[in-house]
């Protein structure tokens, strides 16, 4: 099994994850959207792990889902917060800053 | 040992032409998706499916952490956060930019191409390397990840454990909503209640008076009008039939 397949398959998960970071409005599907190209992202770590022969891929791995799990906590605590003083997950919506 | 090798790569092509497709079609589905239910639901199923690949690419403790972190940990923290808000938000479809979506599409087809382009001439000839200790059995998998993470990889270990405890901290302040107001006790609900213009006793419970007990029928007044004090605010009153508004004998004399 030639490691090209698990990186093309990679790539197009990290490209789907974008695209729908783009379109989508809501703002916990955009999140999990995020999520998705981590995702793609670790699964070329663990390919690369393989075809080196070296464990550190695997680690690395092990790091981007670690800090992937404390990143999930604060931003959903964050769009909770902001749902909570606006009443909307629509990324559309929170222009607060907005000059 | 060579046979046996063949037949695993042939295991493995058979179950990666499998699974890819699913994985694509569940990240499809997540941004395809109207409810942001399904999209979780979609992710998740895109997320096994990654952590079997883990599994057939010699990395089992990644696979059952992926299992164990993503699908069991962040996907439950999505949608416990999409129960307690959004469940019935869908996305509306209208553009306030105009040409975002078409512009969207495009970009993520440049961003295919670059992909693709890139890993054509880097990785083609790219083979597996089958010499690795952990991944023909003479270490195990876990005992070569820990090896490294508690020598190689002791600071950023101990770096991560600091940005979970931040996390989890940083999250608790975000999700804290003060109590309005200082405590009130028995004398301040008390002189509340005794106030002039409120009325001191029990609202009327629904139905009394009427002919159902019914808690959508509201309470009758003496000269048959609907008492509002009775009505709640959450429980829709209901039109009674004729049948249901009929005297029910329950005096004991035939009507």
């Amino acid at each position: 099994m030639s490691p090209e397949y698990y990186l093309i398959l990679a790539a197009a998960l990290f490209t789907i994850g974008a695209v729908g970071v783009l379109v989508r409005r809501n703002s916990i599907v955009v999140f999990m959207c995020v999520e998705l190209m981590l995702n793609a992202g670790n699964l070329t770590l663990v390919t690369f792990a393989r075809t080196t022969g070296t464990i550190d891929g695997q680690v690395m791995a092990f790091f981007v889902m670690a800090v992937a799990a404390a990143e999930v906590v604060v931003g959903l605590a964050i769009i909770m917060a902001i749902y909570r003083s606006r009443r909307t997950a629509s990324v559309d919506d929170a222009n607060l800053l907005k000059a | 040992m060579i046979e046996l090798a063949q037949a695993a790569s042939t295991g493995e092509a058979v179950f990666f032409w499998i699974l890819a497709p699913i994985a694509l079609g569940g990240a499809v589905g997540l941004i395809l998706a109207r409810s942001a239910v399904h999209a979780a639901l979609m992710l998740a199923i895109t997320m096994m499916c990654l952590a079997v690949f883990y599994i057939m690419q010699a990395a089992p403790f990644l696979g059952f952490v992926q299992i164990m972190v993503y699908t069991g940990a962040i996907m439950m923290l999505f949608l416990f956060v999409l129960m307690l808000f959004g469940r019935d938000s869908k996305d509306s479809m209208f553009e306030t930019l105009r040409g975002q979506r078409f512009f969207a599409i495009c970009l993520g087809i440049g961003l295919a191409a670059l992909l693709s382009a890139g890993l054509a001439r880097a990785v083609s000839g790219m083979t597996m390397a089958p010499e690795a200790p952990w991944a023909t059995g003479a270490q195990s998998n876990v005992e070569a990840i820990a090896e490294a993470l508690f020598s190689t990889y002791l600071f950023p270990f101990e770096v991560v454990s600091g940005v979970l405890t931040v996390a989890a901290v940083g999250a608790l302040m975000f999700a804290h909503v003060a109590k309005k107001g200082g405590h009130r006790g028995q004398k301040e609900h008390s002189r509340e209640r005794f106030a002039p213009g409120v009325y001191p006793g029990p609202r009327p419970g629904p139905g009394v008076f009427a002919t159902s007990d019914s808690t959508a029928t509201p309470a009758l007044r003496p000269d048959g009008s609907i008492e509002p004090a009775s009505l709640s605010e959450y429980v829709p009153p209901r039109q009674l039939t004729a049948a249901e508004t009929a005297p029910k004998h329950t005096e004991g004399r035939e009507g």
